[in-house]
C-alpha cells in the first residue's frame, strides 16, 4: 500500500495544525512578554496620530470621515511592519534554533503561517487601538460606518501583505537589519507602483497597458478603492493571493536554509 | 524490526562528498556510538536522519516510517538533540518543554505529565520556572535533552550530548542515557571514547563520509596497537597530513 494514504495526510494536517498553534503562541508571547509589541504599538499610534492631525489636517477638512487617517496607513505599514517581522526568521538563524524548528514533526509551511499570524495579530491589535479615531468622528458627526469598517478590514488585509513581504525577507537575510532594509525596499516597490507619478511616467514610456498592469500589483491601488467605500472582489483576491504568494516564497526560502 | 534503519544515505556539498552511501541500523534497547573525526560526516548523517537535511540519495526509517515519504510520522517517533543543543533562551524551561510538547501534538494533560517526567529524567525539576538564558551550560544541555524526550520517542539521536559538561554532569548524563537505552534505540555521536565503552553496545566509525567499522567497542579497541579504543580510532582515521 502506498504511504501517501488518507491517514498519513490526516496525520500531517493534524501535526501541522498543532505546530502552527504552538509557533503562533510562542511568537505571540515573544512579542507581548517583551517590550517589542508595546513599543511598536505606541510608536505606530504616535506616528499615525501625528500624520493624521498635522499633515492630513483632520480637523480642518470639516468632514466626518477618516480619509486623512487611512491615507497614511500604507506608508506607515511600509516602515513599521518590517520592524516587527524582521526578527521572525533572522533570529532563528542567528540563535541556531532553525535546526530545532525545522526538525519538528511539522511541514515548513505550518511554521511559516504560525509566525506570520503572530505578527499579523500584533498589527491587528495596533489597529484596534486606533478605534478612538472612529469614536471621535462619530461624536463629531455622522460618518458612513459601513465604509469605515470596510476600510479598516482592507487596511488589515493590506498590513498582511506588507507583513508577508517582511516575513519572507526575514527568511532571506541572516540578520535583522538586512531583513528590515530588504522589506522596506521590496514593500516600497509594491507601494510606489500605484502612485500617479509612477503610472503616468510608465504610461509615457511603455504605454497605458503596461502602466495599468504594473499598478495592479500595487498594495496602495487596491486600498484606494476601499477608501472610497467600494468593496472590490479583485482587491480581496489580490491581497489574499499576494499574502499566499509571499508566504509560499517564505516557506521555499526557509526550506532552502535546511542544513545550514 | 530495527527501530532505526538507514540505507545508502549520501550527501554532497558542491563538489565535496560529505556522506557516501551510509547504512546502519539500531534496534530498540540498543545504544550505538557514532564515531569519527571532525568533518567525517557524523552531523551531516544525523541531520539527514532527523529530516533537517535532504539526502541526495538513500532513506532512513524511524520506527518503520520513512523520513523521505512519511516525514511527519518518522519525526514524531524521533527525539533529536542537535549539535550545540539549540534552545529558545528567552523562554522558561517549562515553556520551552510545553512548546515542544505542543509541536508534537501532546494534549494539555498529557503534556503536563510528560514535562514532569522528562524534567525528572533530565534532573532539571529545580529550574523548571527559570528562564533558559540564566542557566549554566550543563543545565542547558539537560534542558535540550529533556526537549528531545518530552514526547517519549522510541528513537533518540543525540549529537554530542555531553559536550561542555563537567565530569559530574557527564556521569549523570551517561547514567540517564544508559537508563533510557534499555527501552529506546539510541544513536549517539561523540568524541568521548570513554563514553562509548561505558554506554554503548556497538560502535560505528565513519571517516571521510564512509562507514569503516561497525562492531562492538571491545572488538574495535582490539584493532588498535595498544588494545585501546583511542588507539584504534587513531589508527583507522589518521590523516596523512594531519594539521
Amino acid at each position: 500500500m502506498s504511504e501517501t494514504t488518507a491517514p498519513q495526510w490526516k496525520e500531517t494536517l493534524r501535526q501541522a495544525s498543532s505546530a502552527m498553534r504552538a509557533v503562533y503562541l510562542r511568537e505571540l508571547s515573544a512579542y507581548f512578554l517583551t517590550p517589542l509589541a508595546y513599543v511598536f504599538i505606541a510608536i505606530f499610534l504616535i506616528a499615525l496620530g501625528a500624520f493624521t492631525f498635522e499633515i492630513g489636517r483632520f480637523f480642518q477638512t470639516n468632514q466626518a470621515d477618516l480619509a486623512p487617517f487611512f491615507l497614511f496607513h500604507p506608508w506607515l505599514y511600509l516602515v513599521f511592519l518590517p520592524a516587527i517581522a524582521m526578527r521572525l526568521w533572522a533570529d532563528e538563524s542567528r540563535g541556531g534554533t532553525l535546526e530545532l524548528l525545522l526538525s519538528l514533526p511539522a511541514p515548513t509551511w505550518s511554521l511559516v503561517i504560525g509566525k506570520f499570524l503572530a505578527a499579523w495579530t500584533v498589527a491587528g491589535v495596533a489597529l484596534v487601538f486606533t478605534t478612538p479615531m472612529w469614536m471621535s468622528v462619530n461624536w463629531l458627526g455622522s460618518p458612513d460606518n459601513a465604509a469605515i469598517f470596510l476600510t479598516y478590514a482592507m487596511s488589515f488585509l493590506m498590513a498582511g501583505g506588507y507583513l508577508a513581504i517582511a516575513c519572507a525577507m526575514s527568511a532571506v537575510a541572516r540578520n535583522q537589519v538586512v531583513a528590515f532594509v530588504l522589506s522596506v525596499a521590496v514593500g516600497f516597490l509594491f507601494t510606489a507602483a500605484g502612485l500617479p507619478v509612477v503610472t503616468s511616467g510608465l504610461s509615457g514610456m511603455f504605454g497605458p497597458g503596461a502602466a495599468d498592469a504594473l499598478a495592479s500589483f500595487s498594495l496602495l491601488m487596491h486600498f484606494e478603492s476601499a477608501q472610497r467605500g467600494v468593496l472590490e472582489l479583485r482587491a480581496l483576491i489580490f491581497y489574499g493571493g499576494f499574502i499566499a504568494l509571499w508566504l509560499a516564497l517564505n516557506a521555499i526560502w526557509v526550506s532552502a536554509r535546511k542544513g545550514g | 524490526m530495527d527501530a532505526l534503519k538507514v540505507e545508502s544515505l549520501s550527501r554532497s556539498f558542491g563538489s565535496r562528498q560529505a556522506v557516501r552511501k551510509v547504512s546502519l541500523s539500531v534496534a530498540r534497547g540498543e545504544t550505538v556510538a557514532f564515531l569519527g573525526p571532525n568533518g567525517a560526516g557524523k552531523s551531516t548523517t544525523l541531520r539527514m536522519i532527523a529530516g533537517y537535511l535532504e539526502p541526495d540519495e538513500g532513506d532512513a526509517w524511524i520506527n518503520g516510517a520513512s523520513i523521505q515519504s512519511n516525514r511527519t510520522r518518522a519525526q514524531l517517533a524521533l527525539g533529536y538533540l542537535a549539535e550545540g543543543a539549540p534552545l529558545y533562551l528567552d523562554l522558561s524551561v517549562k515553556d520551552f518543554l510545553a512548546f515542544l510538547g505542543r509541536t508534537h501534538g501532546l494534549r494539555r494533560a498529557e503534556a503536563k505529565d510528560r514535562i514532569a517526567s522528562a524534567a525528572e529524567d533530565a534532573a532539571i525539576t529545580d529550574v523548571l520556572s527559570r528562564p533558559i538564558e540564566t542557566l549554566s551550560k550543563g543545565y542547558r544541555r539537560r534542558v535540550a535533552l529533556a526537549g528531545a524526550i518530552v514526547h517519549d520517542p522510541p528513537v533518540l539521536i543525540l549529537d554530542e550530548p555531553t559536550d561542555g559538561l563537567d565530569p559530574n554532569q557527564k556521569i549523570a548524563m551517561r547514567a540517564l542515557i544508559r537508563r533510557m537505552g534499555q527501552a529506546k534505540a539510541i544513536l549517539i555521536s561523540t568524541h568521548q571514547l570513554d563514553e562509548v565503552e561505558a554506554m554503548c553496545s556497538r560502535a560505528i566509525l565513519i571517516d571521510r563520509g564512509e562507514i569503516i567499522a561497525d562492531t562492538t567497542p571491545a572488538e574495535l579497541a582490539s584493532r588498535g596497537a595498544g588494545g585501546r579504543l583511542e588507539d584504534a580510532f587513531h589508527m583507522l582515521t589518521r590523516r596523512e597530513a594531519a594539521v
